[in-house]
């Protein structure tokens, strides 16, 4: 899941300032905390009552889509709404702040929501751990189930480093315990430390190189199906 | 470990199987290198002092970057510089260039390091590099010296790097053998030596010793000898994984209060702290250890040289 933080309500009303009409869209999606409906009209709420300290009679209306980063289901959700107002703010994270924009070019969406990571829940609600960090190019096979790239703050591929003190991290204030020895532990346990003693080559930054484009599933895309009807 | 050459006066005096002392330099932000120059003059004369180390933005702090001030204490006053170079600030081709571009000037020693994280020093929002690690360093300085070419095998044309390089170990370590295991993957990057984090405990510093002694690669023990108790206290406090004794800490507070406002009095009596406490360390580590040496990170305290290393 993709892990947001709420941006500063400020920040938030001063990409809205300009108009009096909002559409606010929550996504039902995998970001996390929830962003939903409920989460769409507080935030409506909140913005209302700051316009009116200025003086501003705002309008808005909550609405939630399912998954804002598929541009499909963005685009049937929002596009019969989006003419009744002058801007958008969503919920999503940045992959639906971006596919917002790109499939209702007609209006300007804005972020309400900075994102994170893409992360787990771990040890209770509303506590989120980056455990992968989408690189490309993964080695968590001989690193015992522990991600070096996610969990490590220096992405070593050869740890640990000496700031690491009594298995902690000398990032975060030694709060958080160090990749490289939770790697160490589980090779130990099952006996592979032959894999901790494997030395790693230089990593090759082209599998995580943005813009990320991935053809995998080039043939069922609707541009595909679009030139089958043409052909049809 | 595949025998490279001793190009450096450091490796020449390691293989010659002298007990070898290095000292520490740290150009800070700063554009007057006259302490610096000062600092490395003092090493020289001791004579006991084979090179310096010239740290690299220590605790990721921004600080002058260690080539040019290496270049200078070779240059001007004649003493070997041991370039610290972390792969924090630079990614692999910044390191190429900077590392030909030392070889040029004539430099001979490179310590590999991983570096301090940028969230602990005076730029907490700058994104730091770690395109390769400090391993992989050693890979490619081993392709760059061996085999004349750059990391992808590209000919490096007009001439030979004559370097050596070493690496880090920490004896502080907890837990060790991640630690040891890793040490183990820099040898097989065929580092030429190894030099120490500072170890205060000598029953601890022995038994690291012993468990390096398996890679058969020369290690300078670090010291660290304390100038102040404020610097023993931040040491204490800000330095990963190294505590200072508390009856160290204790002595040297007392010094202070003692001697307030008598610097001469009080200089001695920091000083005979520092003698009391490194001196037979320093013996018990020559005569019981294999240690090829020690490296002595007396940063800005040499006047503590003379007298700590009359014997060695």
């Amino acid at each position: 899941m993709i892990i947001t933080q709420l941006k500063d309500i400020e920040e938030i009303y001063g990409y809205i300032e300009p108009y009096n009409k909002i559409l606010i869209a929550g996504c039902d999606g995998c970001c996390q905390p929830p962003r939903s409906l409920n989460e769409a009209k507080l935030l409506g709420q909140l913005l209302e009552l700051k316009a009116r300290t200025k003086g501003k009679d705002l309008k808005w209306k909550a609405i939630t889509v399912l998954r804002q980063c598929d541009d499909r289901i963005a685009a049937t959700t929002v596009r019969p709404l989006v003419e009744d107002y002058e801007a958008i703010l969503t919920l999503a994270c940045g992959l639906g702040v971006v596919m917002m924009n790109k499939v209702l070019p007609q209006k300007l969406t804005f972020p309400t929501q900075n994102s994170m990571f893409g992360g787990a829940q771990s040890n209770g609600e509303n506590n989120f751990i980056e455990l992968c960090e989408t690189c490309g190019d993964c080695i968590i096979g001989e690193t015992g189930g522990v991600c070096p790239r996610a969990g490590c703050a220096k992405h070593l591929s050869n740890g640990p480093c000496g700031g690491m003190v009594d298995g902690m991290c000398e990032v975060r204030g030694y709060t958080v315990p160090c990749a490289w020895v939770e790697i160490w532990k589980r090779l130990k346990e099952f006996n592979r430390l032959d894999l901790f003693k494997k030395y790693r080559g230089p990593r090759d930054y082209r599998t995580s190189t943005s813009p990320g484009y991935l053809e995998v599933y080039k043939e069922y895309t609707n541009v595909e199906e679009e030139k089958e009807e043409v052909k049809g | 470990m595949g025998k490279r050459p001793a190009y450096s006066n450091l490796c020449k005096a390691i293989e010659a199987g002298k007990f070898v002392i290095t000292g520490e330099l740290e150009p800070k932000k700063i554009l007057d290198l006259s302490e610096i120059l000062h600092g490395a003059e003092e090493m020289k004369k001791t004579g006991k002092i084979v090179a310096a180390n010239v740290t690299d933005g220590p605790q990721g702090d921004a600080y002058m970057c260690s080539l040019v001030p290496s270049y200078l204490v070779q240059e001007k006053v004649g003493l070997e510089a041991v370039w610290q170079v972390t792969v924090r600030d630079r990614n692999r081709v910044a390191l190429f260039g900077d590392i030909i571009a030392g070889a040029v000037l004539g430099l001979k020693n490179i310590l590999t390091l991983t570096g301090d994280h940028t969230a602990l020093g005076d730029h907490k929002k700058g994104r730091p590099v770690y395109d390769i690690d400090s391993t992989q360093f050693c890979e490619m300085l081993s392709i760059m010296i061996d085999e004349g070419t750059d990391y992808e095998g590209n000919k490096i044309e007009g001439g030979k790097i004559e370097m050596n390089y070493g690496c880090v170990a920490n004896p502080n370590s907890n837990p060790r053998e991640p630690e040891i295991l890793k040490v183990g993957r820099k040898v097989e990057q065929k580092v030429d030596f190894i030099q120490t984090q500072t170890a205060f405990d000598i029953d601890e510093a022995k038994d690291f010793l012993k468990d390096l002694e398996q890679f058969n690669v020369p290690v300078l023990l670090g010291i660290f000898p304390l100038k102040s108790y404020g610097i023993a206290w931040y040491f204490d406090n800000y330095i990963p994984g190294v505590s200072v004794p508390k009856e160290l800490l204790k002595a040297l507070k007392k010094a202070e209060k003692d001697n307030k406002g008598n610097k001469p009095a009080k200089y001695a009596a920091l000083d005979k702290i520092n003698i009391e406490f490194f001196e037979p360390f320093i013996k018990e580590i020559k005569k019981s250890t294999k240690a090829a040496g020690i490296h002595c990170m007396a940063v800005e305290y040499e006047r503590l040289f003379d007298p700590l290393l009359k014997d060695f």
